[in-house]
């Protein structure tokens, strides 16, 4: 069954633009139309952060725009509620629900997927989720929503591993940049970040390859996309934001000045 | 040999490190590659001759084992009880913790890490970090709540005086749980040299099942002094205090299979257990994940993590290990939950009646006795699982109400 994210990469030679933010960041009722904004800008997939009180693969930007946007009052109940009519606003761009296990755990996971499903979501990140735990009690509940998961591959993770991720999902793999939260500058030595992504690009995955973690403008965008289908920004756009008096319009402006 | 547990135990984890429905390694991606080499070689080295070699050489003449086991006369007298304090408090450091760091010092050694990091709450762990830290000459970085550390001064001096470099953890409440989320995001971003020393029973597995072992030389020798003491390896009850619940798990693990033996385990009920400041983890938790480890845990009803409360700073953790997660929901230990102020008055009586000042979460423990429900003819075991120095500025924030007692 094919779904929204599949469209995207069935764009020859396209470099694709995944943008990261926070629901109820800066403001409970911002999600909506900092979504509407990003894509009408030009991001070509959406991630929607699900707040987490203790996101530990999240730096300090990500989860200072989590404690608002949970002192704000966000929760899944509320965030389904925004997004009930979204795809008659967006109707093609992939929208993926990035957060941690335990929220997800507390709402039900089949609760979860039957209204990420029926608001028209088409993927879940969910960092902390287990690949063996995915293949014993998620995979078949995913499948039954049209829900693809996507995993995240890191520097340090062994080829036969990444092998297995390829298998367990149809979307895109998450290449991690380099060790590090998000947000983070990339600190390795030259040609270290280079050389893992082209060793991953050589194993000739079946699934396409967006890049995270440290990209952050025009330039860090554009060298990941020499060695991937694109990149995914999220702490750089959630500091854009912050304090921003028109959030929709520096979302917009945010993705503009990346895309020029 | 003293880490490795009996096999066939039905209190061990499983190969994916469940205790029933409770642990397992809920962590993302960048920590996978460290805590699997972790759980790859962590039996074999805890087995390895070299390390138990060296292991308890150390546990005997730098930590100061075995610990004695002391007849508490007066206190048995009070409750009618047979009494017996396992003396942890007299390790080196002044608290069990350094049971725990001796063995994983160890451990990260023979992985090749050369960069030790820490989370610590009251400094216990911290302080226990590093001191082995220093001993064996590697780089120490603990992480530290900033409310924490202004409430533990001393501890955090300690450690500077050791060498180690204390980080604070300016996120969240700014306590444990964000301290262990600090070093849990230092450990991603350093996967190849680092080690990370948990301080208690929680964290992905391995961790809860490698701290449990550490700390079982704890119960070990309690079997070998009771036999010596009573004619008997096995008392009527072991009692010890829980946060994560690694004293605890030391002073159980001995005696799980042992079903004659009742294992009590004692949570900080704070202000009282539904006054919204409490600690009491294994009534007021649901399952839910916490640092890697699926566990019981204090959460609004949304899944976010709620911030306990307790007197005591090593008993403010909103989760408890696995392991007691599963001795609570199989009925194999009792919970009993003890507010501040009852502590308080355990500090003053085991103070007066046996000359011993107790830390702030052992006083837990201590409190416990009057609801244990003991015969004259039994017998009590408590873990004296730290010493009260820590707490003096506590014991003299209520001066007035300890000499009440």
């Amino acid at each position: 069954m094919t779904n929204r994210i599949h469209q995207a990469f069935q764009q020859p030679g396209k470099k694709l633009l995944n943008v990261y933010f926070t629901a109820g960041y800066p403001t409970l009722d911002s999600t909506v139309p900092v979504l509407q904004a990003l894509t009408a800008a030009g991001a070509d997939l959406i991630e929607i952060g699900m707040p987490f009180s203790d996101p530990l693969a999240d730096g300090p930007v990500i989860q200072q725009s989590s404690t608002v946007a949970l002192q704000n009052g966000m929760n899944l109940r509320v965030l389904f509620a925004q997004l009930r009519d979204i795809r008659q606003s967006v109707p093609k761009t992939p929208i993926l629900l990035m957060g941690y296990l335990n929220p997800v755990m507390q709402f039900g996971v089949e609760n979860f997927c039957r209204e990420a499903a029926a608001v028209g979501v088409d993927g879940v990140i969910l960092p902390d989720l287990p690949l063996d735990d995915y293949v014993a009690e998620y995979q078949e509940i995913f499948r039954r929503h049209n829900l693809r998961p996507v995993f995240l591959i890191t520097p340090q993770t062994a080829p036969e591993r990444i092998r297995r991720i390829d298998e367990l999902t149809d979307s895109f793999l998450y290449l991690v940049s380099g060790p590090g939260t998000t947000g983070g500058a990339n600190t390795q030595a030259a040609g270290v970040q280079e050389a893992y992504f082209r060793r991953i690009e050589a194993m000739n995955l079946r699934n396409p390859r967006l890049i995270g973690f440290g990209i952050g403008d025009q330039a860090s965008f554009r060298h990941a996309c020499q060695y991937a289908e694109g990149a995914i920004i999220g702490s750089a756009l959630i500091r854009a934001l912050d304090g921003a008096a028109d959030a929709p319009a520096a979302a917009a402006h945010f993705v503009r000045s990346v895309l020029a | 040999m003293a880490t490795l547990p009996p096999s066939s135990s039905a209190y061990a984890p499983n190969a994916r490190g469940y205790y029933g429905e409770f642990g397992g390694a809920f962590i993302p991606e960048m920590l996978y590659p460290n805590v699997e080499e972790l759980r790859q070689n962590y039996l074999t080295i805890l087995a390895d001759p070299d390390f138990q070699r060296e292991y308890q050489l150390l546990l005997r003449d730098y930590v100061g084992r075995p610990t004695p086991l002391f007849e508490a006369r007066r206190l048995s007298q009070k409750y009618n009880t047979r009494i017996f304090l396992k003396r942890e408090d007299l390790c080196h450091t002044g608290a069990h913790k350094v049971n725990n760091t001796v063995g994983q010092i160890l451990l990260a050694q023979r992985l090749g890490k050369t960069r030790i990091i820490a989370e610590t709450g009251a400094g216990q762990h911290g302080v226990a970090t590093a001191t082995v830290c220093a001993l064996m000459g590697l780089e120490c970085i603990v992480y530290m709540g900033s409310v924490d550390m202004e409430r533990q001064r001393p501890n955090v001096e300690r450690m500077r005086l050791l060498g180690a470099e204390v980080r604070p953890a300016t996120s969240g409440s700014q306590t444990l749980k964000d301290a262990t989320n600090e070093a849990i995001r230092d450990w991603i971003s350093n996967p190849v040299d680092t080690h990370y020393i948990i301080g208690s029973v929680v964290g992905p597995h391995p961790y809860p099942d490698l701290v449990a072992r550490l700390q079982s030389v704890i119960s070990e020798e309690m079997r070998k002094q009771l036999l010596e003491k009573t004619g008997s390896e096995l008392p009527d009850y072991v009692v010890a205090c829980v946060g994560g619940g690694s004293n605890a798990a030391g002073a159980f693990y001995h005696f799980l299979d042992e079903p004659a033996v009742q294992l009590v385990a004692v949570e900080a009920a704070g202000h009282g257990i539904h006054s919204g400041h409490s600690a009491a983890t294994s009534v007021l938790g649901k399952p839910g994940i916490i640092h890697g480890s699926r566990t019981l845990l204090m959460q609004d009803e949304d899944g976010q993590i709620t911030e306990p409360y307790s007197l005591s700073a090593g008993l403010d953790y909103p989760g408890i290990g696995p392991l007691h997660a599963f001795l609570g929901a199989s009925g194999r230990a009792r919970f009993i939950s003890i507010e501040d102020e009852k502590a308080l008055a355990a500090v003053a009586e085991c103070s007066r009646l046996e000359g011993i000042i107790p830390a702030l979460e052992t006083a837990h423990a201590l409190a416990a006795l009057s609801q244990l429900g003991a015969g004259p003819d039994e017998v009590v075991v408590i873990n004296l699982s730290g010493r009260g120095d820590k707490d003096l500025e506590t014991y003299l924030k209520y001066a007035d109400q300890l000499r009440q007692y």
